[in-house]
């Protein structure tokens, strides 16, 4: 008789994908349910069916800690940096894509490698320079990084050389078009889509950075989500119910981003790995 | 408009040459950016860590003191090993899940592939902090819903207090850094196995092969720079762990220090205890390690490489 060998069967498959589709999903679940019952249910019983609770943690949950002034900060931070990202990510990404000059695969070079430093580790002298620039308790460090975002700029360049010809430039350039012109009016409206997908993940890695905000952002007003999210626990002691509920509004935007997206999401994490 | 004598390849020839200062101004904001919000950092950096700074007073020059100081940091050594330890922890299972899932994704019929591959990736986008507290009310106390649930079970010992033990604590950072990353290694491998030549399989097929013989011999070696690139940055991430072991534990990285990783050792040193110095020592020393050992294992791997071409 033969060996018994190990495989998979179509059953060990469907029963290995589900529980890991559960494992994934059942955390979200108990967040959004937990946040609907009282503290006292929550600590009293597992619940599986949402409570009646909603109101009253929404009211203990704002009345230690504005949790929608949380989420305007981090909407204040987020957008304009993410808008950065696309725009100058594309035009970077153009004139290393479409111009030919001196040193350029020098300084392309450094673009290629200010992408591989651990930035968190030079976070020290980013706060001395906030010091210097007298830009602590503001969001303009957290904004104007955005020009220089060596990912999207990488991953837009190799879009520009494949989906724009140089006739495509050459023509508007005769007609008399000025270069930012084209770049603007021809160039960008081609890559609009790949411009899309990095802002989505510029988007993503913004709302949730969390060392550098909890360290230039010194005055309580300013904080942005994940910052306050983190002070919390020591904020609600045992008001499980209210810590439940601003985790699940914390939750909420990515998830609602990566329902519309996330196909999006995925081919742009596909195609920028192949490269 | 003038029509040009010059032939059409001459023109354009000559008006890419004309226009190519253009470039320097189009890619002119990445480095003025750059240098002020990402290399003055680093160099102020590692400015600082030469000397004693407390934020209030003037810097002062110590020399290597601070490095002198750093070799002999019970603290430090404890925190790095923590730091690897907790990596190791998520990394291990996290590429061999990837890797059962990409095998899965590859030689099985499955239904429902992309929402899988959704499913999976979403902890990844999910705020760490947030992630961390999360899963903090899930465990900690004897009436979280997990110890509600293990009671119902009739789990023995439960319910358990996750947050005194120093395995368990550890052990769960390691978790929850692989729930939320082991969708992503997936989806990345997937994508570097798509560019595999699907006729490849059906010759091996055709020739006996059986699936777990052609993941191993064909699959395997033609992901081998995806692996690479992945196992590399997945270093580069883990090394500055900081977010999860901070938010499920409570803020300090305890009991005993069990989480307390190098990253979180530098903001205390530097933002609690206001050793500024000192913590720019510690991001030094990290960064020194993180860039050896990346460089090794890239060494390593690709030697290992040119041995399977011989």
């Amino acid at each position: 008789m033969n060996k018994p060998k190990f495989r998979f069967s179509a059953l060990t498959i469907r029963l290995m994908l589900i529980f890991l589709t559960l494992l994934c999903a059942v955390p979200f679940l108990i967040v959004f349910i937990n946040s609907t019952h009282s503290s006292l249910d929550i600590v009293k019983q597992f619940n599986v069916i949402p409570g009646d609770s909603l109101v009253d943690n929404y009211d203990t949950m704002q009345s230690l800690v504005d949790i929608w002034r949380g989420f305007f900060n981090s909407v204040v931070i987020t957008v304009p940096y993410t808008l950065l990202t696309g725009y100058f990510g594309a035009m970077i990404a153009y004139g290393f894509a479409k111009y030919n000059f001196r040193f350029k695969n020098i300084l392309y070079a450094i673009v290629l490698i200010s992408m591989m430093i651990p930035s968190q580790l030079s976070i020290i002298g980013f706060y001395r320079l906030c010091l210097k620039l007298n830009m602590t308790n503001s969001y303009l460090p957290f904004i104007i990084p955005g020009i220089a975002n060596a990912t999207t700029v990488f991953f837009l360049r190799g879009m520009i050389e494949q989906s724009i010809s140089d006739s495509m430039i050459e023509a508007p350039r005769i007609e008399g078009c000025s270069e930012f012109g084209i770049f603007n009016r021809i160039v960008l409206p081609c890559i609009m889509p790949g411009v899309a997908t990095m802002c989505i993940f510029n988007f993503v890695a913004s709302w949730n950075a969390y060392m550098g905000p909890l360290i230039i952002l010194q005055r309580k007003e300013l904080y942005t989500m994940p910052v306050m999210i983190s002070m919390i626990k020591g904020l609600y002691v045992t008001n499980y119910g209210a810590m439940y509920l601003a985790v699940a509004i914390s939750v909420i935007p990515i998830m609602i981003v990566f329902a519309i997206f996330s196909r999006y999401i995925i081919d742009g994490l596909t195609t920028g790995s192949e490269k | 408009m003038q029509a040009a004598p010059e032939s059409q390849a001459r023109r354009k020839k000559r008006s890419k040459l004309d226009r190519g200062w253009y470039g320097y101004l189009f890619i002119a904001p990445f480095f003025v950016v750059f240098l002020i919000f990402g290399l003055y950092p680093i160099i102020s950096t590692f400015q600082l860590s030469l000397q004693k700074w407390d934020g209030l007073m003037p810097a002062v020059q110590i020399g290597l003191k601070n490095y002198a100081r750093i070799l002999g940091d019970q603290v430090f050594y404890l925190s790095l090993w923590n730091t690897i330890r907790i990596w190791l922890g998520n990394a291990i299972p996290q590429f061999g899940m990837a890797l059962i899932l990409t095998g899965i994704f590859t030689f099985y019929r499955v239904r429902g592939k992309n929402f899988y591959r959704a499913v999976f990736y979403l902890p990844n986008l999910i705020t760490a902090t947030s992630v961390g507290l999360l899963f903090n009310l899930l465990l900690d106390g004897d009436n979280s819903p997990i110890n509600q649930l293990l009671v119902a079970l009739g789990v023995h010992g439960a319910p358990i207090s996750f947050f005194m033990s120093k395995t368990l604590t550890s052990g769960l950072v390691s978790f929850v850094q692989w729930w939320m990353w082991f969708g992503y290694t997936t989806v990345i491998i997937l994508a570097g196995t798509t560019t595999v030549d699907k006729s490849l399989y059906e010759a091996a097929m055709v020739d006996g092969a059986t699936k777990s013989q052609t993941f191993w011999k064909i699959t395997m070696p033609l992901i081998k720079p995806t692996l690479v690139y992945l196992a590399i940055t997945s270093f580069i991430g883990g090394m500055q762990l900081f977010d999860v072991p901070l938010t499920l534990s409570n803020n300090l990285g305890d009991p005993g220090k069990a989480v307390l990783t190098v990253s979180m050792y530098l903001y205390n040193q530097g933002f609690k205890n206001f050793n500024y110095g000192y913590s720019a020592t510690i991001s030094c020393v990290l960064f020194l390690f993180i860039a050896v050992m990346s460089g090794f294992a890239y060494q390593a791997m690709r030697r290992k490489d040119g041995a399977y071409k011989l």
